[in-house]
């Protein structure tokens, strides 16, 4: 067992751990649900979720599919108005703010067929009224942070899925906003290729860090990558287990996810997802 | 080698087929109308039933009488186009931002292609005159709406997961129309532009028969009045011509403007 591991044997026997008592004055990046339901019409979605991920965290989403994580990260995102409970996006709470502080990254990496690859990856800066010249400069930097120089005026077309991914995610970077939601990044690269990616983004969040909230169906990238890993029930989805990562974003991939408190906490994910499957 | 081989005579084959049925039917309808056996089956005199030889020689003879009047037609079906693009494309815009824009407009937009031509153009012709005007408002009329359709389709087409990663993005209503949402429309747009070019020839032939003074489609009426088949058959081969010139160029801005395709 690693040193700080919080995988303790009563939290393993409870599977859940206690969230933290809620402070009085929420840090500017605190995202904060609280009896958060949802429904499509007469489609009951989701059910009390009460969440919190501090600024600098990455809070981990998994559950069955169409058990309305990805509506709750729109919830979170301002994208959607919940039918009950708050939503707190740095302390805003309207739609709109949730809107401004948050930086949606959505499932297919949506890169615009007409523009390159540095204009795709400079969008949020163009929305922003800076021109194209100075918003061009500032993208080419981190086009060469993040192992892509050389591939500014590629068309999306021309690029590999990993590639793809990758300006997918600067796009959602560069927004500058305290916030980034990820729908699935990698759901649709290949087994290699995702685990390079998990690699990569364990690093850009290393070394920018930033609060985000990462919804997957794959339980080791989940807890790879977050802080903190929530599972979702089948829907309606209601949170039936909160999980403490053992190694978040650590610099090994490989070491860290056959670790035994990594492979406990996975084997305890996959037990809460079994059981919110045949609902509960 | 050889697969180099086998693929430029398929590049050959594939313009050299056409070409070759092409001369077949010219050369089957050359001997067919020089020995007169179509004239005797349909029981008419021969000059009514020109060879592809007189065609070319009335082509080549009315030269300027034929380029005179295209020109005139060329320019109605232009400025038909344009108006038909501004409209089309400005009704499908209005309708794609505004959704009662939409309900009030979409069926008279359907409403406006079941007035049959032939019985507009004549009252078209006694409001504006033997002018260019009816020409343009009948073309205008019939363009516009494979333009305004098809926009209106491709505006609508655009992904909802785009939207909501334009609105992440801080893009205001128009920056999410112009960067997201006018570039996904182009190609509908321009489907709709290649069958509104195909179809602004015979808007023009019809509102000219209508009442007019010049034109490809004023020819044709007087050369049936006159019994000027060979050349009838030259004015359609030039009308024809004009289509095929307007579609390539159709194609060609396409090409250059949706790069990503």
């Amino acid at each position: 067992m690693r040193q700080d591991t919080r995988m303790t044997p009563e939290s393993r026997g409870s599977q859940t751990v206690e969230p933290p008592p809620p402070r009085r004055q929420a840090p500017a990046d605190e995202i904060a649900l609280h009896g958060v339901d949802h429904a499509y019409g007469e489609l009951q979605t989701l059910v009390a979720i009460d969440l919190e991920a501090p600024a600098h965290s990455v809070l981990g989403l998994v559950g069955p599919s169409g058990c309305g994580k990805s509506t709750l990260l729109e919830l979170i995102c301002g994208l959607r108005e919940p039918a009950a409970g708050t939503i707190a996006v740095g302390g805003a709470t309207e739609a709109a703010e949730r809107l401004a502080r948050c930086a949606f990254m959505p499932q297919r990496d949506l890169l615009l067929p007409w523009y390159s690859a540095i204009d795709n990856a400079a969008l949020a800066l163009r929305n922003q009224g800076i021109g194209r010249r100075k918003a061009r400069a500032a993208a080419a930097g981190l086009f060469e942070r993040f192992g892509l120089d050389g591939f500014e005026a590629a068309r999306p077309d021309e690029l590999s899925g990993g590639m793809r991914q990758r300006v997918a995610f600067l796009r959602t970077l560069i927004a500058g906003k305290p916030v980034l939601a990820l729908d699935e990044p990698f759901a649709s690269l290949d087994a290699i290729t995702r685990a390079e990616m998990q690699e990569w983004l364990a690093a850009a969040l290393r070394t920018d860090p930033r609060t985000a909230v990462l919804v997957t169906h794959d339980v080791e990238e989940a807890l790879y990558l977050s802080d903190r890993v929530a599972v979702l029930s089948a829907r309606p989805g209601r949170i039936v287990a909160e999980l403490r990562a053992p190694a978040p974003r650590a610099p090994d991939r490989d070491a860290a996810v056959t670790d035994p408190a990594f492979v406990a906490a996975r084997e305890e994910a996959l037990r809460a997802l079994r059981r919110g499957m045949r609902g509960s | 080698m050889g697969d180099r081989g086998t693929k430029r005579w398929g590049g050959i084959w594939q313009w050299l087929l056409p070409v070759l049925f092409l001369a077949a039917l010219v050369g089957i309808w050359q001997i067919a109308t020089s020995t007169g056996a179509i004239a005797d089956a349909l029981d008419l005199e021969d000059f009514l039933v020109p060879s592809p030889a007189e065609v070319a020689t009335a082509l080549w003879e009315n030269r300027e009488l034929l380029m005179e009047n295209a020109w005139v037609t060329l320019r109605e079906m232009l400025f038909g186009l344009l108006f038909a693009i501004l409209v089309g494309v400005g009704f499908a815009v209005a309708m794609h931002f505004s959704g009662f824009v939409l309900r009030s407009t979409y069926p008279l937009v359907i409403a406006s292609q079941t007035i049959p031509i032939v019985v507009i153009a004549p009252i078209l012709v006694v409001w504006f005159g033997y002018g260019m005007t009816p020409k343009i408002v009948i073309i205008a009329l019939i363009c516009f709406f494979p333009i305004t359709v098809n926009a209106l389709d491709g505006l609508r087409s655009v992904d909802p997961e785009a939207v909501k990663l334009m609105r992440s993005l801080d893009a205001s209503r128009w920056q999410r129309f112009w960067r997201a949402e006018a570039p996904a429309a182009l190609p509908s747009l321009f489907t709709g532009l290649k069958i509104a070019v195909v179809v602004a020839p015979i808007g023009a032939i019809f509102s000219e028969w209508a009442g007019s003074s010049a034109g490809l489609g004023h020819l044709i009426q007087s050369d049936t009045a006159n019994f000027q088949v060979a050349r009838q058959f030259a004015t359609v081969f030039v009308l024809s011509v004009l289509a095929l010139a307007l579609m390539g160029l159709t194609a060609l801005a396409e090409r250059r403007v949706v790069t990503w395709r």
